[in-house]
Order: structure tokens, then sequence, then C-alpha cells
């Protein structure tokens, strides 16, 4: 086994040699252009990269790609050009950029980068994309096709229409005969504009909309011969196509954020749903449960920096144990004196919030922390070219969806939860019956405000982790606690979602300021026709 | 902790070496520090206030001013805009100082304006602003809007082709202002309504999924879309975040920021915001040997080999060597000598050019765009060919169109209306 392997590992290494050895008299035409890349300037870096792509040349795709990717650097010393990727110490590791051999380790200000921009980023982008036209992997084929319809010149697509009938693939064929067919319909006489137009009909792409919008805007003025009426019909009636497709999607779109601010609504309130709907304190420290299940992901972050994708899995059970201890403790430690005088109860929380603000500040800085998004947490699900769901958003509303079943499971199935909602209903008789009131209340309070940490985590994502992260929420908690109706869980979940769908919908129509304003506006009229919320308890819970 | 105990030292230091002085010499040349030290503010202006006590440090190294010592008196107005105008008369009528370095945001500035008018003082503010605005007793060292907004929508139109503008901004003065100033210049340009999409959102706003969405949807019209963003302070990071998350590169619809610099980027990952842009009249990165100076000596002096430089530290910077030199001009630190003394100054800049004062109590300014690169830095990718004026009223809002400033005889007034010949008198 072990022979097979060292010869195959040979058999690689002398391909490799042998590839190298081509490259070197092949590399004669890319030499005098890339010499001339340090001493570029931006505005005439155009024309050279486009030389530079030109030269037929393995090796040439790499240098572009280390372009792209702002990797290329030049030793200021010998204009060497060079990959600098980070090292430690502030150092960077250098290797060159046309053998690939490692050259040294150096320091910053020993390099300078070649230059780039966005102009020069989007067309290095279409200039690899046309190498990669010809790549042996269909992915790669696929993701070059598909970054030359967005923006087609009369170069890529003469190139594409020399690949097109030797395409293997039939996918990679369909998007490269659009490709061409978008083409037609921008520079075609009319008649090969109608064919084109049929070929491109239910085609979503941007690029599409923008060329008919632009076809049309040109139509619009003076006499129109037969030809040109009916190719505006045409172009018309896909235009309508087009746009009623993205009104539904957008229709869509606005529900999908609608519910994921419901969801971090939801998240934000629920823990307080516990502690002040069923035990009735009013926390106004429970803000701060959230910024500290947030900074908790920070610490582990920091503690663990070799596992950044698994971070937030560690975070969400430390989170909770953390803001609950602290919650128990709060309750153990202050609350508990003050049952039954909910103004004290309301100073004594919001001093603790002072306190726990204070007590981030001199331990963490005043300044923002940074959280880092995993991997998984970023980017988007592109279900069609006019319509993505964003990965973060549709993991918290699954993740939040989740808390909010296991909570009512808590409280409706087991044990702990018959205990907690005894006592809230009847302390006296619960005591009667000989359940430990004060120990129930101490761990209801901790699972509140475990979860308020667990809503940290999810937040730290989303917003800037700083000490004024719990601020932001604790208002916007009570209101979706008040409007469901104090001591319900099925109103907050309602009210949560009803409130993020209000504000979505009213945002793109009055803009974010108003939408809160009329938003606040709506509770108060709601609140002032139905004080206890839109699902009041009833019979003699309530009392 | 570390801040206290370096500000303890160094006033210790500086205190010694102000009695050592002090011995031989009468007085000294009193310097007030008017920035937030707490507050909401702090993030930003603390290190604004350590520039100041750098450059005294070094003065007085050099021997100080007219052969006495520099006193730094710094005073904390804690991110509350009535306190600053307290302060600002504590510094002027108890403390009795010969010069202001202070102030960030506006609101703060206008509070102290009226104390500096009526006991006389002299203030520096370093950070770019909305104009429509100057007094006889302050020098903008900060841009206009002209010296940062509308060269910066110059260079979009120009340079990269937009021709569709989203404006959007943080709901309060600056932003309104900015793109008030700016939809009128669009429309003058020949863009038309339908192209110009303005939205503002709260402080600290971070649920940003819609309003990125609506920015996707304006920007897929067929042309090309760019952003001009006035947002503010820390809404900037989940802004920057989802527009990576719903795929807009900077290639697609790139986003010119006037409010993130590098102290705000510093300490971030900056992956989703690389490409896009930002308008300064500074960036750490330029290469001048004034500039490397500076660095070193800031890093140096604030023990800290990561710290960055940021625009309105170079203001700072170019505020007090002016005052400096006018003191030395004149001879003596009286305000209204220095003020007379002050137009015209010259000194270098830290890009490799010259900042001058003009009539105006603006300054010239070269305006630089950079575009934020993965280390938190900016690359410039374009400069104005030559410096620029600031311009305190802007020529284009109906309101100022006929206003300008000019604080030498014989118009001397700050805001003077040239078609009717007439100095309102009201400065702000």
């Amino acid at each position: 086994m072990g022979r097979i392997f060292s010869l195959l590992f040979l058999l690689i290494l002398s391909s490799q040699g042998h590839a190298l050895q081509t490259d070197s008299s092949s590399s004669t035409a890319l030499t005098p252009l890339l010499e001339q890349l340090p001493s570029t300037k931006l505005r005439a870096m155009g024309p050279l990269i486009e030389k530079i792509a030109q030269v037929k040349d393995v090796k040439t795709r790499h240098i572009l790609q280390l372009m792209l990717d702002g990797e290329l650097y030049y030793i200021k010393a010998n204009k060497q050009l060079v990959q600098a990727v980070k090292a430690e110490n502030r150092q960077y590791q250098l290797t060159d950029a046309l053998t690939t051999e490692p050259v040294s380790v150096v320091k910053k200000s020993k390099i300078s980068k070649v230059k780039t921009n966005n102009r020069l980023r989007s067309s290095l982008r279409s200039l690899i994309a046309k190498i990669d036209l010809t790549d042996d992997d269909k992915e790669v084929r696929l993701q070059a096709v598909k970054q030359l319809l967005d923006s087609p010149t009369k170069a890529s697509t003469a190139t594409i229409s020399e690949l097109i009938d030797k395409e293997p693939d039939q996918e990679v064929q369909e998007l490269m005969q659009a490709t061409m067919a978008l083409q037609q319909l921008r520079d075609g006489e009319i008649s090969e504009q109608i064919t084109a137009l049929n070929t491109l009909s239910g085609s979503l792409q941007p690029a599409v909309k923008n060329t008919i919008v632009n076809l049309l805007s040109n139509l619009q003025e003076g006499d129109l011969t037969e030809q040109q009426a009916s190719l505006k019909l045409a172009l018309q009636q896909t235009l309508d196509s087009i746009e009623s497709q993205a009104s539904f999607y957008g229709f869509i779109e606005n529900i999908f954020f609608g519910l994921s601010l419901g969801s971090v609504l939801l998240l934000a309130a629920i823990g307080l749903a516990i502690t002040f709907g069923v035990m009735g304190v009013i926390n106004m420290a429970h803000g701060e449960m959230i910024m500290l299940g947030a900074y908790t992901t920070y610490v582990i972050q920091i503690a663990f920096p070799s596992i950044i994708e698994y971070s937030l899995l560690i975070a969400v059970p430390a989170a909770f144990l953390v803001s609950g201890l602290v919650g128990i403790l709060i309750e153990r430690g202050v609350i508990r004196f003050l049952k039954g005088r909910p103004l004290e109860t309301l100073l004594a929380t919001f001093g603790i919030s002072l306190i726990l603000q204070q007590l981030v500040r001199t331990v963490f800085s005043p300044l923002n922390r940074q959280v880092i998004s995993p991997e998984w947490m970023s980017g988007s699900w592109q279900i069609n070219p006019i319509f993505s769901l964003t990965f973060n958003r549709l993991y918290i509303i699954l993740f939040s969806i989740m808390v909010f079943v296991s909570l009512l499971l808590i409280l409706k199935k087991s044990s702990l939860g018959l205990h907690v909602r005894a006592v809230s209903q009847n302390r006296d008789m619960a005591r009667a019956l000989s359940i430990k009131s004060d120990w129930v209340d101490a761990i209801t309070f901790g699972l509140g405000s475990g979860i308020a940490g667990i809503a940290g985590v999810v937040l730290s994502q989303l917003t800037n982790v700083g000490p004024n992260l719990g601020q932001a929420y604790i208002i916007d908690s009570f209101l979706v606690v008040v409007f469901g109706g104090v001591g319900n869980l099925w109103g907050t979940l309602v009210a949560a979602m009803s409130l993020g769908l209000t504000n979505k919908f009213l945002e793109p129509v009055t803009g974010s300021v108003l939408a809160n304003i009329i938003v606040l506006v709506g509770l108060v009229l709601f609140i002032q026709k139905r004080p206890k919320g839109l699902f009041p308890q009833k019979g003699r819970a309530a009392d | 902790m570390k801040l206290r105990k370096f500000i303890t030292t160094s006033s210790i230091i500086l205190s010694s070496l102000f009695y050592g002085v002090a011995q031989g010499e009468e007085d000294t040349i009193k310097v007030g520090v008017l920035h937030s030290l707490s507050g909401t503010m702090a993030i930003s202006e603390t290190t604004l206030k350590d520039t100041v006590l750098m450059m005294i440090a070094e003065q007085n190294k050099k021997g100080g001013l007219l052969g006495k010592k520099l006193e730094p008196v710094v005073v904390d107005p804690a991110s509350n805009w009535p306190l600053f105008a307290e302060k600002t008369r504590e510094l002027l009528a108890k403390d009795k100082v010969d010069v202001i370095f202070g102030c960030w945001t506006s609101v703060s500035r206008k509070s102290a304006l009226p104390v500096l008018e009526e006991l006389n003082g002299l203030m520096f503010y370093p950070v770019q602003y909305e104009g429509e605005e100057s007094s006889k007793n302050v020098f903008y060292t900060g841009a206009a809007p002209n010296q940062q907004a509308i060269p910066a929508v110059d260079y979009l139109m120009n340079d990269i082709g937009a021709t569709r503008w989203v404006l959007a901004g943080t709901d309060y003065v600056y932003p309104r202002t900015t793109n008030k100033i700016l939809e009128a210049y669009l429309l003058a340009k020949g863009v038309k309504k339908e192209d110009i999409m303005i939205n503002y959102t709260p402080f600290g706003h971070s649920d940003w999924q819609g309003i990125v969405s609506d920015i996707k949807k304006f920007g897929s019209a067929g042309k090309k879309t760019a952003v001009v963003s006035t947002i503010n302070g820390d809404a900037n990071i989940p802004f920057y975040k989802e527009l990576g998350n719903q795929g807009i590169s900077a290639e697609d619809i790139p986003v010119v920021a006037f409010s993130v610099g590098e102290e705000e980027l510093s300490g971030f990952d900056t992956t989703p915001l690389v490409g896009h842009l930002a308008a300064w009249n500074y960036f750490q990165s330029v290469e001048s040997d004034e500039n490397d100076e500076f660095i070193e000596s800031w890093q140096e002096y604030i023990g800290d080999e990561d710290r960055v430089t940021n625009d309105p530290m170079e203001a700072t910077y170019i505020g007090f060597q002016m005052w400096a030199k006018a003191v030395e001009k004149v001879g003596t630190t009286d305000v209204d000598e220095v003020e007379q003394a002050m137009i015209g100054v010259a000194v270098p800049n830290l890009t490799g050019g010259t900042a001058v004062m003009n009539a105006n109590h603006h300054l010239s300014k070269p305006v630089l765009i950079g575009e934020i690169q993965e280390d938190g830095q900016f690359e410039v990718v374009w400069e104005t060919p030559d410096t620029v004026i600031g311009d305190a009223w802007s020529d284009y809002l109906p309101s100022s169109k006929n206003l300008i400033s000019d604080w030498t005889a014989p118009v001397n007034c700050g805001n003077f209306d040239v078609k009717t010949a007439k100095c309102s008198g009201q400065n702000f």
C-alpha cells in the first residue's frame, strides 16, 4: 500500500516538474508585461491586464487571481512580483508569483501592493471567467458563464460562440445560449432581437431586465416602424411578466424580513415573558442579561480561536448558564426582598442594569467587541436570480421557534413547569401543597434570564456587541410582552411576529424612523382599548 | 486603565516641566482641550484629546511658544451638549485659556458657539461638518461639504459612471443637511428625481435587511448605482455585513462613506467592506515624510504600535501648527490679533501638500477617495489634482447661494449676502 502511494507521489512530482519546464519556455511572453505591473498607474492598469490575459500561459490565470484577491505584491528593492500572505508577528510570507517558490518572510514596509480598484477587479473577474470557460471542471465553467452573463462584452460572446458547440454539459450550454441571446438582444437586428427575446422569456436574470428597460426607453421616441412596434410590444410583454414575478417575490421577501425581525423580538422578549409575565417582576436588567449572553459568545470565540465554526453551538449553553446564574444571583440577592413592591423592584433592577453595564465597560472596554460570524452563517440561499434568503436570518427564525417550543414544553409538560404555574397562580395554595416557592422563584428567574442570554448569542450575529446592547432591546421586549398579554407565551409569539411584519411592511412606504413611530402609536392606542393585551388571562388566574 | 495611568503620568511630567520653568518665568500659555472623555462620543474624541496633548508636549520640547511653555487645560463635557457651553465658559472665564481645541458633533459646536462669541474666545474645530456656518471665533479645520461630499459624488459620477443614487444617512443634522446639498447638486447635474433614493435610519440601527433589499432592487434597474452613506457610528458595521450577506459587492454597488475612517474600522473584520469607499482629506496610508513622522510619534506617544491615525487627527495637527505659527507671527496670544494673523497662514499637511487658512476660516485641503482594504486601511484610488478651498455656505442650497464668508476688511462678516451687500450679523 505504502509503495503505491510513494509511486503515485513520484508520478505527481514528475508531472509537476514537467509542467514547470514547459512553463519556463512559454512565460517569456508574460514576463515583460508582468515587469510593467509595479510601475503602472491605476488608470493605465486596465489595458495592461487585458494584454496579460491574452497571453496563453498556465500562469496567467494564477497571476490574475492573485491580483483579484489582493495578494499580489512586489518587493520594493528589486521589483520582484510575489504573493504575500500574512504570517505571524505582523510579517508577510512571500512566494514568487511565477515560480510559486517561497522567497522570504519580511515586514510590510519592504513590500508594496500592486494596486487594484473596483473597476479593475470586475474586469479581472470577467477576464478570469473567460479563461475558466475552457476549464475541465463543470462547476468552474458554470460560474464562469454566470459571471459573463452579468456583464457581457463583444469579446466574451465571441469566445462563447466558439465554445458553445463543444460544450458537453447541458446546463452550461443553456446558460451560454442565454448569454448569446442577450448579446443579440442588445446589438442584433430587429428580427434577431425578437427571436432572442423568445429564448430569454422567463429568465429572471437582472441583466435581461436591464437590457429590456434600456431598449424600451430607446424605442419611446419618434415614429416607429411596424417592426419596431412589434418589437416594442414583445419587449413590453416580457417586461410585464418579469415585473409581476418580481413583485410576487418582493412580497414573499417582505414576509421573510418581517418574520426574521419578529423572531429576534421573540427571542429578546420571551425571557421577559417568564420573569415579567409569569412571575410579575418588572426586570429592567433584562436587557443586560441579553448583553451578557452576547459577551459570552465573544469570550468563547477568544478562548477557542481554532473552532470559530462551532463557537455558536458552545456559546448557546454557555450563555444560558452565565445569564441564568447571574439571574439567580439577582433574584436571591435583591428581588426576593422586594416581593410585592413593584416600584422598588423596578428601581432596584434598573440600578443593577447600570452596574452590569459599567462592569462590562471596565472589564471589556467601552468599545464594541467584534464577534465573528461563522462561515455557515454568512451568505445567502439564492433561490432564483432576484430572490434570495440570507442564511443568518433563516437560522435565527428556525432557532427562535425551537427555543419557543422547548420553553412551552418545559412550562406545560415538566414538573418544574407545573410548579412554576402553581406558584404564579396561587402562591399560598402552592406552598400549602409543599412546593418550595422560594426555590421555584429563583429557578424561574434563572430560566428567564438564561433565555435572554441565548437571545444575546443570536443578537451578537446581527448587531454590535457593546455595553449598550441591552438598552436597545429592553423597550421592545416590554412592548412585545404587554402587547401579547402578560403571562401568555402564545401571546408573546403572535405579538412579536405581528410587530415584526407590521414594521417591515410599513418600512418601504414610510421609512424606518416613521415606521417605528407608527407602530408605537398603534400599540398605545391598542393598549388603551384592550389593557390586557391580545390574549388576556382569563378566569381566576387573572386575579 | 492604561489611558488613565497615561494621562496622569503625562500630566505629572508636563506639570513638573511647567513648574521647573515657572520658577524662572512668570506665566504660561494655556491651551484648553474641550473633548468628551466619557459618554457616547468618548470613543472618537479621546483620541483627539491625546493628539492635542501630544502636540503640546512636542511644542514644549522645542521650547514652547514666545519663550513660554504651553499648559494644557483638559475638561470633560461628557458627550452632554449643554455641558459644552458650560465648560467653554469655565475654560474662558475661569481658566483664562488662550485657545481651545475641541468639539466633534455639530450640536456640541453649536452649543459652545454663543459662549465663544460672547467671551471672545478662539476655538479650532477639527471634524468634517455640514457647513452653513462661519464664526469669527472658530477656525474650521475639518472638511466642508465641498471638500468631501461633492468631490466624492464627482468621482462616482465621472470615474465609476454612477447615474442612480442612494443617499442613506442617520437621522440627524449632519446627514440631512449634507443630503440636501447633494440632492440639489445632483439635480443641477441633470440627474432625474426618480434616480435618487433618500433613506434615513435612527441612531444605532441594526436591522438593515429591508433597506439593503430596497437598495438592491433600486440598483438593478440597468443603471450603475452608487450609495452615498452618511450613516453614523456603529450602525455601519451591520449595514456593511448585510450588504455582504445579500451578495452586493463593491463592484456592483459601491458605497462611499463620509463617517467611516481608520479608527472606526480598527479591530473589526473588514472582509465584507473591502472595495467600498470613503472620502476624506487624509488617510493613514498616504505616503509622505510628514505622515511617517506623525504616525511614528503618535504610536510612540500612545505606546501602541497598532494605533491608527485618522482625518480629524490631521485636522487637529494642522490647526495646532497654524495657531502656533500665527502666535509667533504676531508675538502675542491676543484673540483678535491671532485671528487676523491666522488668515493666510500656510503649514505643511500630512499628505505631502500645504494647508492654507482662508479668509472664511476654512482650510484649503486635498480630497482623497480611498478603498477599504483587508487590513482596515484605505488605498487611495483618486485625489483632486489641487487643494480645494472650503466653502462655508453651500452654493447648491437656495438659502445660502448668495452668502459668502470673509473675515478680512472691508467685509468682515461671516454671512455676507453678495446680492444685497448686507451682513446679517448672525453667524450660525
